[in-house]
């Protein structure tokens, strides 16, 4: 019985944590449209900044409080407005969800430039002696939790009071629907859209300040992100819409949490795999399962008509000569470079190149999911990791050929990204990207622990294939299969993008309810674009685990993918020469600029401005901060400065003809149009 | 011969009749008015039977097949096309794609292996029958335009060719004349009668343009708060007075 006041008490503490979380995440959307994904770093940015002026500075815990919570938090929360969430108000919410991923990756590697979060593992609470307990018959409560409680419960009922009863509450409402139309109104779209997102930054504050007490007294960026995507589940079950229902969901997953932590054996499989995983399998089951979100469909904005059309991409619209002098140069360099890896390269440039060539056909898998279909899928790394462990395990433990193995690794992760679409067929947006969240999560929690999947902590080595006499256990070989492989996959996305397939993603796209009116299945496209995205990421994935010779978990994590995805998005998501490029970014970062030329330059920098930053901080810093270009350009850097360069050339071109700048026909012009 | 039947539908939202036991029929190649106030629930009994929102009680056969259990988009492939009152257009695409699509649709066979073989690509019948529905709708000039580029007018017109493209037996119109003027009006209003006389197709039109709704229709159901109040000829309905004073207005 104590076990089970226990488990309440203090499930009802953590929950309340979960709770405030998912209350800020609520908020965020109801007040700016944004599923701040990055809600858990911007709360980690105010932990980070109490605990040293607290902890290490001896700021006296009020001041430190005001500085961290008030005034820091508001602050930051003006910048993410007034930078990049403003350009996106009426933006779909694919590409505001992708500018919160670049926050997530940037926003801790930013705050690490200044703040060693290694050492900040005995934080200092902002309740004086908070570890004094409470006691009520078998109940007992710390300080520090009656605080979250607290501080929950009145964040609780200060944004619902906000929401039914002010009028800044519904002009937060109206702005979001249509900023355009709350103009019209008379309504300040910019004054209000700051002020939502300073009160969302405000709630992060306050939770990023509370969260050490209940972790242990730590301020590390993944403990928040952890406990955020928890609390997703709370936020989904209220629908992204409901505090009440946020605040319920909340406490009961953290007494469910709590309850499981002290009734289950502690020597099960349930034990070690199922009960950590328990809030991400929550998501993904949450998601599958509640029949109200697939009714949910994001607001489109009434007055979208204004917009000017998309712009086409450059490949579709420069002159023939255009193109036959791009392909022209590309193939040269790509003929050159090849030269020089295969004649005269050493084993660093040759590996740099099949890595090149493997991550340019994961990033394909990424083009079909997003720049085809327009989903945003967060298991991409889980697809390819799947593939990895499938050939890995086929052809160690079955000894069948490499070449076969790697095939029905991509096979096994295409059906299980088929199967994986088919709860998920009526969710749209927003919440079928969660649900492939919570499928990657959930999978890295409980099945990559299984030896039977991934081959136990030590797997066996996998081996090279070989066809007949063709033994590619030769780097350079290998390097020929993977660019093979990779003209494939590039070939078979090209066809599929101008070929039936291609023409009905763009339909659904562009209208779900037109598309189905001319006979297209949505929920068909949607199981092909999962299948033919999972299969290109799980051959991407038997080729890695083939090449470096054994199945290696941390190359698949979730978080990984998300930066493949961040990467690509960056550079250019539609097209095949931006999964090509960002490969070779990713590559020549992990290879080249991380090892060898970040550290001479942090030597170089250190004598002037001291700084903290390891070198993977300043990669996720880079890329994060390229992702949130995406609230300007969609169509990735990659395909705006080759839209900026056509541009140039034809017009140098047209005049050397003789002809007038202004008769220039092309996208810009296009799109010029369209805005007058 | 009755094509299309729809008997006793209803539908409610949260506690409002938006339809209350409403039956329309529409024979082949016959052209028939859905009128009424706005909110007397003629789009919804428009989405009920294309499958968008599923009625609560009554049944809806087309061609003699009974449709409860049929998804929007087959219901579209055994022949029922629609435009919407709201335009639906596919963002990023141009005119002439947007028939190609739904050509493609209408021919069923856009499987990813053909696309992976090379077998994707529009063939020449397939592109001579858009550049016919192009022609036949007058928009051959604006073929290659993005749809964002057109007025709303043309934009109804780019919708309506679109819906023709899968060689519907049914047309289901939503005010095709909301926010046109007098020419675009008598213009769709002449594409619709020409569409009906060589291609046989049956259209059923939800229209406020009461002119328009004489100048077409063979027959007229009227609709108010979610309960069909008359039915009947052009003429007969028209002339009931209390249909004029409640719903038409005296002047029409």
């Amino acid at each position: 019985m104590d076990n089970f006041f226990g488990g309440l008490t203090d499930g009802v503490a953590f929950g309340s944590v979960y709770a405030l979380l998912a209350i800020g995440l609520v908020l965020a959307y109801k007040t700016s449209g944004v599923f701040n994904i990055a809600f858990g770093v911007q709360a980690y940015a105010s932990g980070a900044l109490f605990y040293v002026l607290h902890t290490k500075h001896d700021v006296n815990a009020f001041v430190a409080f005001i500085a961290a919570v008030v005034v820091m938090a508001p602050l930051l929360g003006i910048v993410l407005d007034r930078v990049l969430f403003r350009f996106l108000r009426g933006a779909p919410e694919i590409n505001r969800l992708i500018t919160a991923l670049g926050l997530l990756v940037a926003i801790p590697g930013l705050v690490q430039l200044k703040f060693d979060q290694t050492q900040a593992t005995s934080a200092k609470g902002v309740v004086p002696n908070g570890d004094t307990v409470y006691s009520w018959g078998p109940a007992h409560l710390t300080r520090d939790q009656i605080a979250i409680i607290v501080a929950m419960a009145l964040v609780a009922i200060g944004i619902t009071l906000l929401f039914r009863y002010s009028p800044l509450g519904l002009r937060m409402r109206a702005v979001v629907e249509s900023p355009r139309m709350a103009e019209l109104a008379g309504v300040n779209s910019n004054r209000i859209s700051m002020a939502s997102w300073m009160l969302t930054s405000f709630v992060a504050g306050l939770a990023g300040v509370l969260l050490p007490q209940i972790t242990g007294n730590q301020v590390v960026d993944v403990y928040y992100t952890t406990l955020v995507t928890a609390a997703i589940v709370a936020a989904v079950l209220a629908s992204l819409t409901s505090v009440p229902l946020a605040v319920a969901a909340g406490l009961g997953l953290g007494v469910v949490q709590e309850w499981l932590n002290r009734f289950l054996p502690t020597n099960s499989i349930v034990a070690s795999n199922i009960r950590p995983g328990l809030p991400f399998i929550s998501l993904f089951l949450v998601l599958a399962l509640d029949p109200r979100l697939r009714r949910i469909r994001s607001a489109s904005d009434p007055l979208a008509g204004v917009d000017p059309p998309p712009v086409a991409a450059i490949a579709a619209t420069r002159t023939r000569n255009a193109a036959r002098g791009t392909r022209l140069f590309w193939l040269i360099a790509g003929l050159g470079y090849l030269y020089y890896v295969m004649g005269h390269g050493n084993a660093s440039v040759v590996d740099d190149a099949v890595r090149i060539a493997i991550y340019a056909i994961l990033f394909c898998s990424i083009v079909v999911a997003t720049g085809l279909g327009g989903q945003l899928p967060l298991a991409q790394a889980t697809f390819a990791g799947i593939g990895g462990a499938v050939s890995s395990q086929l052809a160690t433990q079955q000894g069948l050929s490499v070449i076969v193995t790697i095939l029905i690794g991509a096979g096994v992760a295409a059906v299980i990204g088929m199967v994986m679409s088919l709860p998920a067929l009526r969710l749209g947006g927003i919440f079928l990207t969660l649900f492939t969240f919570g499928f990657a999560l959930a999978f890295e929690s409980v099945f990559v622990k299984f030896g039977w999947v991934t081959g136990g902590l030590f797997p066996e080595a996998s081996p090279r294939p070989a066809i007949g006499p063709i033994d590619f256990g030769n780097d350079h070989s290998f390097l020929v299969m993977c660019l093979v492989v990779f003209g494939v996959v590039a070939t078979i996305v090209v066809l599929v993008r101008g070929g039936t397939t291609g023409r009905f993603l763009s339909a659904v796209r562009g209208s779900e309810t037109a598309a189905a009116s001319i006979g297209i299945s949505a929920a068909r496209a949607r199981i092909v674009t999962f299948g033919l995205a999972a299969g290109i990421a799980g051959l991407g994935g038997g080729l890695l685990t083939s090449y470096e010779g054994h199945y290696s978990a941390t190359n698949w994590q979730t978080f990984i993918g998300l930066f493949w995805l961040v990467i690509v998005v960056t550079i250019g998501p539609r097209t095949i020469d931006g999964a090509l490029q960002a490969a070779f970014v990713f590559v020549l970062f992990q290879k080249r600029v991380l090892p060898v030329w970040l550290p001479w330059l942090l030597n170089h920098v250190q004598p002037f401005w001291k700084i903290n930053a390891l070198p993977s901080a300043v990669q996720f810093i880079f890329f994060g901060l390229g992702a949130v270009t995406y609230a300007k350009h969609p169509e990735g850097i990659l395909e705006f400065n080759k839209r900026n360069a056509m541009g140039t050339f034809q017009r140098l071109t047209h005049r050397s003809q003789g002809g007038n700048d202004s008769t220039i026909e092309g996208p810009m012009s296009s799109h010029g149009a369209a805005a007058s | 011969m009755t094509l299309f039947e729809a008997r006793d539908v209803s539908k409610k939202f949260a506690g409002i009749m938006a339809l209350d036991n409403v039956s329309i029929d529409v024979n082949d190649g016959e052209i028939v008015g859905l009128v009424g106030p706005n909110g007397a629930g003629k789009t919804t009994f428009f989405n009920c039977l294309l499958g968008l929102l599923k009625p609560d009680g009554g049944t809806i056969t087309f061609d003699g097949a009974e449709l409860s259990r049929v998804p929007t988009h087959r219901r579209a492939r055994i022949g029922i096309g629609r435009t919407f009152q709201r335009i639906e257009l596919f963002s990023g695409m141009s005119v002439r794609e947007h028939l190609l699509v739904a050509e493609r649709a209408r021919r069923g066979d856009g499987r990813l292996w053909k696309d992976v073989i090379g077998m994707g690509r529009p063939r020449p019948d397939e592109l001579a029958r858009v550049d016919a529905m192009l022609e036949l709708l007058g928009l051959t000039a604006e073929a290659d335009r993005p749809v964002e580029m057109l007025s709303l007018g043309r934009a109804r017109v780019v919708e309506l060719a679109r819906a023709l493209m899968i060689e519907p037996k049914l047309l289901l119109l939503d005010e095709p004349s909301s926010g046109l003027d007098h020419a675009e009006t008598a213009e769709i209003a002449e594409k619709l009668r020409e569409v009906n006389r060589e291609r046989g197709t049956a259209i059923l039109i939800v229209e406020h343009d009461m002119p328009m709704v004489r100048s077409l229709v063979s027959r007229v159901f009227v609709l108010d708060f979610g309960r069909l109040i008359a039915s009947g000829s052009v003429d007969e309905v028209f002339d009931d007075d209390a249909v004029r004073k409640a719903y038409i207005g005296d002047n029409n």
